[in-house]
């Protein structure tokens, strides 16, 4: 639900480092089941999933975001988001470490992301937020997802 | 004003008729002395004017009525048949099409446009006063009524309704507002018979309904007693004319003969939805077969088969539906061709092929606009003008050739031009100024070529308004690919243009071969498969990697997958080899084993997977799995890629 001055947000885990994507995209989240893998794709593509009848594709989250490899988890879920990418509405699924829960940010608990600094395209990120200690950094979700490059900030330049 | 459901009956008839306005204006262009052409136009407008004026809207009636009366002089032999009037007929379309569209709501329509075509057509009808006929009119001049006839069935009908609706057909031009679904039939009959026959044609149903039959046309009124709408998009609608049951005759053969089929119009929504339940129905019976193979019954064994049976002839009846001939969309290339060789000041012909081609609707479709940039294209860049063709020794006239035509599981559109062919040096060097490739680069001739449909590209020394900035043929490539089909282009200086588009036949549902590689499951089209042989471990090692086997006689080359899809090595002793035929040659691919056929729906890849040229699609598995469907043009070449590497 979206206030005038607060948004609610689905955070996930990479690694160590804490995003959230606007809770409007995603469409559901999904334990770790078969994943059929299709050769010959990009790493960062781990294959496709069946979602009730439906093809759904699944990135790596860790590998487009540049982390080092690990092997998946009982915590490993799938994000399975509706973006419109091309014009079109697309359904794709991301791979999390873990998801965490949903969350409240108001506009003035947000904070432009650095320049420099940052592992990422700065573009892909929309805003930092924090709750409590931690920092939580909220996604463009299309850009992540609309981008075939590199996603490391270093690799803009 | 007239109820929603009837505007768009009559605008979908309408759209029609301009549909054979058009190819009718077309063809008497190429053969001013076709008679039965001048009558149909001229029956076709009077139709148009009708049933404009029956569903009230005035602007259409007014208009055509303008039309009508400058074709009346053309038919009585007052009025020659010149290019001149040609254009004012198209243009008369365009308009009428342009109303129509004003109707349902979109579009604006210049208003200026109307009084200019008047005033051409006037111009036209004043030629008439010109003493002597241009031509002798054929026959003598026919005597025309409309009829409104409103039929309401009170009881069960003796005879079915189609029949009685062919009947009037042959009577002369019926147009079915309401059809025999409605409570009420509303039909529109114009013809040279009187009233008595339409009359005589319902006498098989007399007492069964209420019939009126009024000569002459008034407006349908909404809310008239119990008149309702015809229900949803489906009407009954005449394909063609039949020839008037007073046959004069004619200058020439009937060539639009007599084609009484009766037909029903269903919205591409339905279809779409029944495609998509057929997809779901083909799911289950494969996972009701798997199920009834994990527990084998007597009393399932039989049923389940049936099942598999009935709903494969389904599936092929539905997807068939789905299936239109390709020269549907002729026409309206040939009225490109024409336009554009008046704005280029160039002659072209345009000489089309396998009219009868069926494909998808939505692939048609979504090919109509590539395949006007790819004409547009031959048009502006490759067909010289008719002095520079002269000079090359070619006749004045130049001739595009589009041809369709079924190879397999595939559709081949190829366009051809003999003009003057793709210039190599000015595409590198424009491709070097571009940065699309470096400096010196050595390319083939073939690839030079085929720079041509990289993104961004553009050899127009002037971007013309015609084909712009060359943004089109990458967008064609795009288009095509999207249709999981692929695109080539072979060109020689001063000879010609040849590009050949190759597309799947059916987007939705496919008959295929299931195999398992490395516990994956992956699906081959069933039509390409010739046969299966085994393949040994020790023929595997004795080969020395040349991957050839003897398949009957002649060496065939083999794709081992599991190297491609870089998985581990196979432990088994032996593998088995699916060979296949893949634009025209066979190529055997090594999998673990063949399970066994499987029929259901093709998903897309999607965008993520644009790169992978490998598979076209996944399918769900009776299990709930997901198996990758290969592309075998694209295997065959990331094979051929593969092997080179190694």
């Amino acid at each position: 639900m979206t206030t005038a001055s607060s948004c609610s947000y689905i955070t996930f885990k990479l690694g160590d480092e804490l995003f959230a994507i606007d809770v409007v995209r995603v469409r559901e989240v999904l334990d770790l089941s078969e994943i059929t893998r299709v050769p010959t794709a990009p790493p960062y593509m781990r294959g496709v999933v069946n979602v009730r009848g439906s093809a759904v594709p699944v990135v790596d989250l860790r590998r487009k975001f540049g982390l080092p490899p690990a092997d998946d988890t009982v915590h490993t879920r799938i994000l399975v988001l509706e973006l419109e990418l091309d014009g079109e509405l697309a359904v794709v699924g991301g791979l999390a470490d873990s998801v965490h829960e949903v969350i409240e940010l108001a506009t003035d608990q947000l904070a432009e992301p650095p320049r420099i600094a940052m592992r990422w395209r700065a573009e892909l990120i929309q805003a930092l937020g924090k709750k409590g200690d931690q920092f939580i950094i909220l996604l463009d979700i299309a850009r992540v997802f609309a981008s075939d490059a590199d996603l490391l900030a270093s690799a803009a330049s | 004003m007239l109820a929603a459901g009837y505007l768009q009956t009559f605008v979908d008839e309408a759209r029609e008729l301009l549909e054979r306005i058009e190819a009718g204006s077309l063809a008497l262009e190429a053969r001013p002395d076709d008679r039965e052409v001048v009558h149909q136009l001229f029956r076709a407008f009077h139709t148009l004017k009708g049933s404009a004026g029956v569903a009230g809207v005035a602007a259409i009636a007014s208009f055509t009525h303008h039309v009508e009366t400058a074709m009346d002089h053309v038919r009585e032999g007052r009025v020659a048949v010149t290019p001149a009037l040609i254009s004012v007929v198209l243009s008369a379309k365009d308009h009428v099409a342009a109303l129509l569209d004003a109707a349902l709501g979109g579009g604006a329509v210049d208003p200026t446009a109307e009084p200019a075509l008047i005033g051409r057509l006037a111009g036209i009808a004043a030629l008439a006063g010109t003493g002597a006929p241009a031509v002798a009119p054929v026959a003598a001049p026919r005597e025309i009524t409309d009829f409104l006839i409103t039929f309401r069935p009170i009881r069960t009908l003796e005879v079915e309704p189609a029949d009685l609706l062919d009947e009037l057909r042959t009577l002369g031009q019926l147009v079915v507002l309401a059809g025999p679904e409605a409570p009420i039939w509303q039909l529109l009959l114009t013809t040279e018979r009187d009233e008595r026959a339409v009359r005589d044609a319902f006498l098989f149903v007399d007492g069964s309904g209420e019939l009126e039959v009024e000569a002459g046309l008034r407006e349908l009124i909404a809310d008239e007693p119990g008149s309702q709408p015809p229900p949803g998009p489906v009407a009954a609608r005449t394909i063609d004319p039949s020839p008037e049951a007073t046959a004069a005759p004619a200058a020439s053969p009937a060539r639009a003969a007599a084609r009484t089929d009766a037909t029903v119009r269903v919205s591409s929504e339905r279809l779409d939805q029944l495609v998509k339940l057929i997809g779901e129905l083909v799911i289950n019976q494969s996972r009701l077969h798997q199920a009834a193979g994990a527990h084998p019954s007597a009393e399932l064994a039989g049923p389940v088969e049936a099942m598999a049976r009935l709903i494969g002839d389904v599936r092929d009846n539905v997807l068939g539906l789905r299936m239109v001939p390709i020269g549907t969309t002729f026409t309206r290339y040939q009225r490109l061709v024409r336009d554009l060789c008046g704005e280029l000041d160039k002659s072209v012909e345009l000489v089309t092929e396998g009219d009868d081609t069926e494909l998808d609707k939505t692939v048609i479709d979504q090919l109509g606009d590539a395949l006007v940039h790819v004409l547009r294209n031959s048009m502006d860049h490759g067909v010289e003008r008719p002095d520079e063709r002269v000079a090359a020794g070619k006749p004045a006239r130049g001739t595009i050739r589009l041809a369709a035509a079924h190879e397999g599981t595939h559709v081949v559109i190829t366009i051809s031009d003999d003009g003057r062919g793709i210039d190599t040096a000015a595409v590198r060097r424009k491709a070097e100024a571009q940065g699309l490739i470096q400096p010196g680069e050595l390319l083939s001739e073939q690839e030079a070529i085929a720079l041509v449909l990289r993104p961004g590209f553009s050899t127009a020394a002037a971007v013309t308004q015609v084909s712009g900035r060359g943004v089109g043929m990458d967008a064609v490539k795009r288009t095509v690919e999207g249709l999981r089909g692929t695109m080539s282009i072979a060109s020689e200086r001063g000879a010609g243009t040849r590009i050949r588009l190759t597309l799947p036949l059916t987007l939705a549902i496919i008959d295929g071969l299931l195999v398992e590689i490395d516990r994956d499951r992956f699906v081959v089209p069933m039509a390409a498969v010739t046969e299966n042989l085994e393949l040994g471990r020790t023929e595997r090692a004795a080969n020395n990697r040349r991957n050839l086997i003897a398949v009957r006689g002649e060496l065939v080359p083999y794709i081992r997958l599991r190297e491609v899809f870089a998985m581990p090595e196979t432990t088994d002793d032996y593998e088995k080899i699916v060979v296949v035929s893949v634009e025209g040659e066979r190529v055997g691919l090594v999998v673990d084993r063949v399970i066994g056929s499987h029929q259901t729906v093709i998903q897309p890849l999607g965008r993520f997977y644009r790169g992978v040229d490998m598979f076209s699609g996944t399918t769900i598995l009776g299990d709930g799995r997901v198996a990758m469907i290969l592309d075998l043009p694209g295997t065959v070449r990331t094979g051929a890629r593969h092997q080179e590497a190694s």
